[in-house]
């Protein structure tokens, strides 16, 4: 690897971090030209916040009129759109609906409402008690009313960063997987970053590096501009046969901390319900707990009685790099060719395109871009229900996961490529082998055979003749 | 894209080729009812005791003792030999109403039409997550079904010194396959107070010089890449960790009952099986049940017996119906398409 990086020479920009922000920002930066660099200390992308959160593409509706975080949102839902298409990327266009369960909320979904048309979002639609379960008739009879947000919707948040990278790789990026940054200094309009795969230079440096933001700050300034407060979200995914339950978005009435326990379908075609929200300090540890998932299964079937008994099919937690502060902490210095994107919440994956547009524009010094029609197109797999599956297309070889219809086609290609999978959860959020509901009950050890010799940590410990 | 489905139609449908389904495919064809197709969505028909390496099964059905694979190799040739026509690596997409099926399999699509269908899709063990164990999401974390594959059919080893979850036959049965590869349990435990495999059967982890813990539970998982350790929780409410480098959930086995719960059959719900009768009639006429998805969690030997039992209840409802013109021949018959 050290070889590798000293052989690729200078670049313009090294993106710290391959989360979606990063994948994002490699993205546009590439697309406008520049040489760019991505470090990334996983062995795969997207291994820290960006590997669990709630996959829905947001209007903004919510988010705190004028901010950088209003604008970014609304301009990443717009290219995301735009670009989708020639990315093979999905959107289920499920609405959300904010319900009121008390009438204290149900107060409160007026302000809810002028901000989302202060926002810009104007076709949003209150709702009663009769045109919602007309909407959603296994909605509990319990709801009051609510605000229809037909706008919100639901994507892949793992192909979605995954094209954004392959499109930067198109254009020549380089993607250092394995790599993290140690320290780095600016000198005579460069940066040399001390990496552990050896020295980079570049010309500018953005820090996308989400739950090690703050370290990275460190390293790169000498002082922490803000901590990361990890916040921690559990999530618990039903089994395929509750998504005929609901086909839109179930959003709470949010307080000030946050936006509360969504139940949403998934464009995989599952029903999740999550997140909560657990402060910790520990940055790679995302852990469930009993109680938690058992508070979650209860209030799922609150909202949406007839989940009671609904088999589980995986339970997850995402960390969001929370800091000491509600907003995005983005800062640019131009006096240091910086850029730092910190602390992106729960907005990320929407808010990405727009970051990185943002990004691009404070780089290079100008907004012209190459337009997205004129970017490279390319197809990544299609894992969303609602299309196309390889499982349809003859000459798969085999089915290898039977719950998610995975095949060994597929697999393979994940394997292969320009950015195969690096770890089994690379591979898993590529072809979703072993997301299903026997949880690798049937398709792990064949898994374990495919990817034998091709992932950073194998799955099997070792050869039954060893 | 892909041309359109092949249509093609039988007498009966048999999904899953496991011991229910080919006994039941056995005794529908020796019956004479027709057509007799057997769809598994594995490369391999057989079922669940392909990869069991252990005896004893066959003793009643064969009148000897066999290993897994080999039973299942007798079934295989038993369904063979009555006629039946066994399809693998055809996975069922939908079960429809009216014995229609969308199969795909390799070579494409299948719009199949059967006068019945026989569900016989096994069960599988409970996942930690459906268990809602607590804890991080490393490598090592298994049920017994996948133990079984990575050692008999992939040569690989999971795991060197997993805790193992459970103590019915499944569990004790999966503590003899570990010592038998080098691998050395930690512990068992059992949230029970007592196993739940008879005894003096339920002693052997003890006699292999394995501690069995009753009453207690895995609170939580811990580890990065691969499993570091086990929290188990005590009944009297004490908390401790093991270190062990996997965790065996065995046993508490569910029904493989998806193509019923996001299909058209009416589920039991203390279950979550599809509800049937002792012959096997669900709540399609179309449909019977056969083995352990009916919501059982027995032996090899038993639903090989549920699956002839329901093949009867079949062929006596075929034979009660007007006889309808067929081709000659026991293959599928290809079909006009149907709206």
């Amino acid at each position: 690897m050290t070889q590798a990086a000293r052989g690729m020479g200078a670049f313009d920009v090294a993106v710290i971090g391959a989360g979606v922000v990063g994948c994002a920002v490699a993205r546009d930066l590439a697309l406008r030209g520049a040489r760019v660099v991505v470090l990334e200390k996983a062995p795969d992308i997207l291994a820290g916040a960006s590997k669990g959160n709630s996959a829905i593409l947001h209007t903004g509706f919510d988010a705190p009129t004028g901010s950088l975080e209003h604008a970014c949102v609304q301009a990443g839902y717009r290219e995301y759109l735009a670009i989708r298409s020639s990315l093979n990327l999905p959107v289920l266009e499920t609405g959300a609906v904010v319900v009121a369960w008390t009438e204290d909320e149900v107060a409160r979904l007026d302000a809810i409402e002028s901000t989302a048309r202060a926002n810009g979002v104007g076709d949003v639609v209150r709702v009663d008690r009769a045109a919602l379960l007309a909407r959603e008739p296994n909605l509990s009879p319990r709801a009051l009313a609510g605000l229809l947000v037909p706008g919100e919707h639901v994507i892949d948040p793992w192909s979605a960063p995954l094209a954004y990278l392959l499109q930067a790789m198109s254009r020549d990026a380089a993607v250092l997987r394995g790599t993290e940054l140690l320290g780095g200094r600016f000198e005579a309009g460069r940066w040399r970053l001390d990496t552990s795969a050896g020295p980079i230079e570049a010309t500018a440096v953005v820090n996308c590096a989400g739950l090690h933001g703050d370290t990275v700050d460190e390293r790169l300034t000498g002082r922490r501009h803000f901590d990361i407060r990890p916040r921690k979200g559990q999530f618990v995914v039903f089994d395929k046969a509750a998504a005929r339950l609901l086909g839109t978005i179930v959003l709470p009435v949010p307080t000030e901390r946050t936006k509360g326990i969504v139940l949403t379908p998934t464009v995989f075609g599952n029903l999740l319900v999550g997140p909560t929200a657990d402060e910790q300090e520990d940055r790679e540890r995302a852990d469930v707990d009993t109680p938690t998932i058992e508070a979650l299964l209860e209030k799922a079937a609150d909202i949406l009685p007839a989940l009671a008994g609904m088999p589980v099919t995986a339970t997850y937690a995402g960390l969001r790099p929370a800091t000491e502060r509600k907003e995005y902490r983005y800062r640019h210095e131009p006096e240091l060719n910086l850029v730092t994107v910190g602390g992106i919440r729960s907005t990320g994956l929407t808010a990405a395109l727009g970051l990185a547009r943002h990004v691009g524009t404070a780089i290079s010094g100008e907004t012209h871009r190459t337009p997205p029609s004129d970017a490279p197109s390319l197809a990544v797999p299609v894992l969303a229900e609602h299309m196309a599956r390889d499982w349809t297309r003859p000459g798969y070889g085999e089915i290898v996961c039977h719950c998610e219809m995975v095949t060994r086609r597929e697999i393979e290609a994940a394997l292969s490529g320009p950015l195969p999978a690096g770890d089994i959860g690379g591979l898993k959020r590529r072809t979703r082998a072993g997301m299903g509901r026997c949880q690798g009950f049937h398709c792990q050890a064949r898994v374990a055979a495919l990817t034998a010799g091709r992932l950073a940590v194998p799955m099997a410990a070792g050869r039954c003749d060893d | 894209m892909t041309d359109g489905p092949r249509h093609l139609s039988c007498d009966v449908a048999v999904i899953g080729a496991g011991p229910a389904g080919l006994s039941a495919a056995t005794a529908l064809a020796r019956a004479g009812v027709g057509t007799v197709l057997v769809l598994d969505r594995e490369g391999e028909a057989g079922g669940v005791p392909r990869h069991c390496g252990h005896p004893p099964f066959g003793l009643r059905e064969f009148g000897r003792v066999l290993t897994g694979p080999s039973y299942a190799a007798r079934l295989r040739d038993e369904a063979r030999s009555a006629g039946a026509d066994l399809r693998t690596s055809h996975s069922i997409v939908a079960l429809l109403p009216d014995g229609r099926l969308d199969v795909m399999s390799p070579a494409g699509r299948i719009d199949l039409r059967a006068r019945r269908i026989v569900l016989a899709t096994g069960m599988r063990e409970s996942s930690r997550a459906a268990r809602a164990v607590g804890g991080t999401r490393p490598l090592g974390v298994i049920n017994t079904g996948a133990l079984q594959a990575y050692l008999h059919l992939e040569g690989l080893v999971p795991f060197r010194r997993p805790l193992i979850v459970g103590t019915e036959w499944v569990g004790l049965s999966a503590v003899s396959t570990c010592l038998r590869h080098g691998i050395r349990p930690v512990a068992v435990v059992e949230a029970g107070r007592r196993a739940s495999a008879p005894w003096p059967f339920s002693l052997f982890p003890r006699l292999a010089g394995i501690p069995v813990h009753f009453g207690t539970v895995v609170q939580s998982i811990a580890g990065r890449e691969r499993v570091e350790g086990a929290t188990l929780r005590h009944a009297d409410g004490t908390v401790r960790t093991l270190a062990c480098d996997g965790v065996l959930f065995t046993g508490a086995f569910v029904p493989e009952a998806t193509l019923a719960r996001t299909g058209h059959l009416r589920l039991d719900p203390a279950t979550g099986a599809p509800a049937r009768d002792a012959a096997g009639r669900s709540s399609d006429p179309c449909v019977y049940v056969a083995g352990n998805v009916s919501g059982a969690a027995r032996s090899a030997g038993w639903s090989f017996r549920d699956g002839r039992a329901v093949a009867a209840a079949v062929a006596a409802d075929l034979r009660a119906l007007p006889r309808q013109a067929q081709a000659a021949g026991d293959r599928p018959r290809e079909r006009e398409a149907q709206p």
